[in-house]
């Protein structure tokens, strides 16, 4: 007998009796979205910023390699899509856009359409994403009602920068993945 | 070693057994902070129970249809009896690609499975990626805590294994400095790696989906950077829905540290073109303990590690004091499942108040269990030195004659008793407990004077 035959096997022999499988209700969101995505995404180390302040911030840091994925920054993106992923080791920043987010921990999805490379968001030295104001949710019921059954071979919700508190609980922003996370609410 | 034992070590260096309780409480306190925040917090819990409830009575089907689904995604599922077949399967792969180093995301699994020492046998480099479990791997030890690997360590031991291992500044604690320094040092591990694995703490049958959660997003710089991934689960990962993930991300970070959410939620349901994808299903006891009707809702938990944060015992005698892969509460009624005889102490290193059962995110009953399993063991080990005294005590409150004289004894002698007999280590309640002054008559003798 395979494995997968006496894992079943054994399972099917317990002869358990079913137990119900419940809805999930709505709940109540907050009454000011914008406000309550904010606060979540600081909390999360990520910050809110408008589009002039990350044009700003790409015209008066160095940032050599940026890549975008939303038309409203194209005009600085400067590099392809490379064939391996590990050639955008040097990617000072990675701007793309959100399709929505949750109001209430600041999780923003995307997925491969938004994307163009897995690795993008985690690779690149610092990450802006773009969502649209009307497509802040009030929590993740509401995100999962909007995803559907839609079908993505990868899928995310993003909520921050990438950190860390493994050293004595201190946090520390930038462990592996992006070092900073800027959200542009347009 | 017991748990009693095991804790005596940890407690020797004061300061530190005290530190690690505050901070592991600090935790629990963030982890309040934000619930108070969802109103419908309860409801939440109640549905997530259920939800996984659901999900262990029809087991089967729910594997099956995941194996379906992920299968038609084209992702490659295997099935493992046992940590030794779920580990022939990551080497047969890794034999194939012809692959002599992995990196590897936070995966509970794998640790259970001893996986990292049966690849390094076999001549593979494994690099673990999450930062905490890398600091332990550097020092050769297991994760003390499921969320916080190396909670047990002060940063100036961190400052000298990196100093060691990646020629930091010697003596440097600065956590920042520290922390750019392993991201440096993986980044490079990152880039060369053909083969990553990962846990799982999610899978979905419904649309045959697994969910991997980090703060570091080191799960996926591994995976995304590599031709091949390999997810690692247990059969009782399984939710039903997409949808049921709404509950269940609301609740995992919440009550694990306290954040509203972890900062890289990721949904993997097929390979990137020109890569592969495999998905391992464990068993390893989980349809044993499927069988074990008092226990079968261990099965449910999420591996947040709240009961731990919060628990009396676990926070004053460290996570290597259960000596098992899953430590405190949770471990606690888990491990007598897999070995009842080596794990006997475990389900004693609780003072059953319950909060663990509490802060549950699933509402698994663990203090319950806890109970369960002392009478489980204490059937199987039959009568005990506790069992003689209480049989004496039994005589003691039969007969009032002999009621009345062991009181006048324990009166006369406890004061003329030298410490060395009192704080005599087989004495387990002189430990770090004192007498309290003894009254000079019983209450019967200073009823008699007084009242009547």
């Amino acid at each position: 007998m395979s494995s997968r035959e006496s894992i079943l096997a054994a399972i099917k022999g317990l002869k358990l009796e079913e137990k119900p499988l419940p809805d999930i209700p709505d709940f109540e969101i907050a009454d000011d979205l914008l406000a309550a995505f904010t606060n979540s995404l600081n909390a999360n180390k990520g910050t809110v910023a408008t589009k002039e302040e990350v044009e700003k911030l790409i015209e008066e840091t160095t940032f050599l390699k940026i890549y975008s994925a939303s038309p409203a920054f194209e005009q600085y993106s400067n590099c392809q899509i490379p064939k391996h992923p590990a050639d955008f080791a040097d990617l000072d920043l990675a701007i793309i856009e959100g399709q929505f987010a949750s109001a209430e921990n600041a999780a923003i999805w995307l997925d491969e359409s938004n994307l163009d490379l897995r690795a993008l968001p985690f690779i690149t030295a610092h990450l802006v994403i773009v969502i649209k104001k009307e497509n802040i949710l009030g929590n993740m019921h509401q995100a999962y009602t909007r995803i559907g059954l839609t079908n993505s071979g990868f899928g995310i919700f993003i909520a921050g920068p990438s950190k860390t508190a493994d050293i004595e609980q201190s946090l520390v922003v930038g462990a592996h993945g992006a070092m900073s996370l800027r959200v542009v609410i347009l | 070693m017991s748990h009693p034992e095991n804790a005596t070590v940890f407690l020797k260096d004061k300061a530190r057994a005290k530190w690690h309780d505050e901070t592991l409480w600090i935790v629990r306190e963030k982890r309040d902070a934000t619930i108070h925040q969802i109103p419908e917090w309860e409801k939440l819990r109640e549905l997530a129970s259920q939800i996984k409830d659901h999900t262990l009575s029809k087991l089967d089907f729910y594997l099956e249809e995941l194996e379906k689904n992920a299968s038609a995604n084209g992702i490659k599922v295997h099935w493992a009896e046992n940590a030794e077949e779920h580990n022939q399967i990551v080497a047969s792969i890794l034999k194939e690609k012809n692959c002599k180093a992995i990196v590897k995301s936070k995966s509970i699994l794998t640790e259970e499975c001893h996986l990292n020492p049966y690849l390094e046998e076999r001549g593979i480099e494994v690099v673990d990626t999450d930062l905490g479990e890398r600091i332990i791997q550097f020092l050769k030890q297991p994760p003390s805590h499921i969320v916080m690997p190396a909670i047990h360590l002060k940063k100036s031991d961190i400052s000298d294994i990196f100093h060691e291992k990646l020629h930091t500044e010697k003596g440097n604690v600065d956590p920042v400095y520290l922390t750019h320094a392993a991201r440096l040092h993986l980044r490079e591990k990152f880039l060369q790696a053909k083969v990553a694995i990962t846990g799982v703490n999610f899978a979905v049958a419904e649309t045959g989906e697994f969910v991997v959660c980090t703060n570091e997003g080191n799960a996926d710089m591994g995976v995304h950077l590599a031709d091949t991934h390999i997810a690692c689960m247990g059969i009782e990962k399984l939710i039903p829905r997409r949808k049921d993930l709404g509950v269940f991300l609301r609740l995992l970070a919440r009550s694990a540290t306290g954040q509203s959410i972890t900062n890289y939620n990721s949904h993997f349901r097929s390979p990137s073109p020109g890569k592969e994808l495999h998905l391992i299903l464990v068993n390893n006891g989980r349809t044993k303990q499927l069988g074990r009707e008092k226990f079968r809702n261990s099965l449910k938990c999420i591996r947040c590690g709240a009961c731990m944060n919060t628990c009396p015992i676990y926070r004053r005698s460290g996570g290597f004091s259960y000596g098992s892969t899953v430590p405190g509460p949770i471990g606690s009624i888990l491990s007598p499942g897999i070995d009842l005889k080596k794990y006997s102490t475990l389900p004693f290193a609780s003072t059953l108040c319950g909060s663990c059962s509490d802060v549950c995110p699933v509402k698994i009953n663990i203090h319950e269990q806890l109970y369960e399993w002392r009478q489980e063991i204490t059937k199987a080990q039959g009568s005990s030195l506790k069992g003689l005294s209480m049989k004496l005590a039994n005589g003691i409150f039969k007969s009032p004659l002999a009621y009345r004289l062991s009181g006048k004894m324990m009166r006369a002698s406890l004061k003329s008793l030298p410490d060395s007999i009192i704080y005599n280590p087989l004495n387990a309640w002189g430990k770090g407990r004192n007498l309290p002054d003894l009254p000079e008559e019983s209450f019967k003798a200073w009823y008699k004077k007084n009242r009547s």
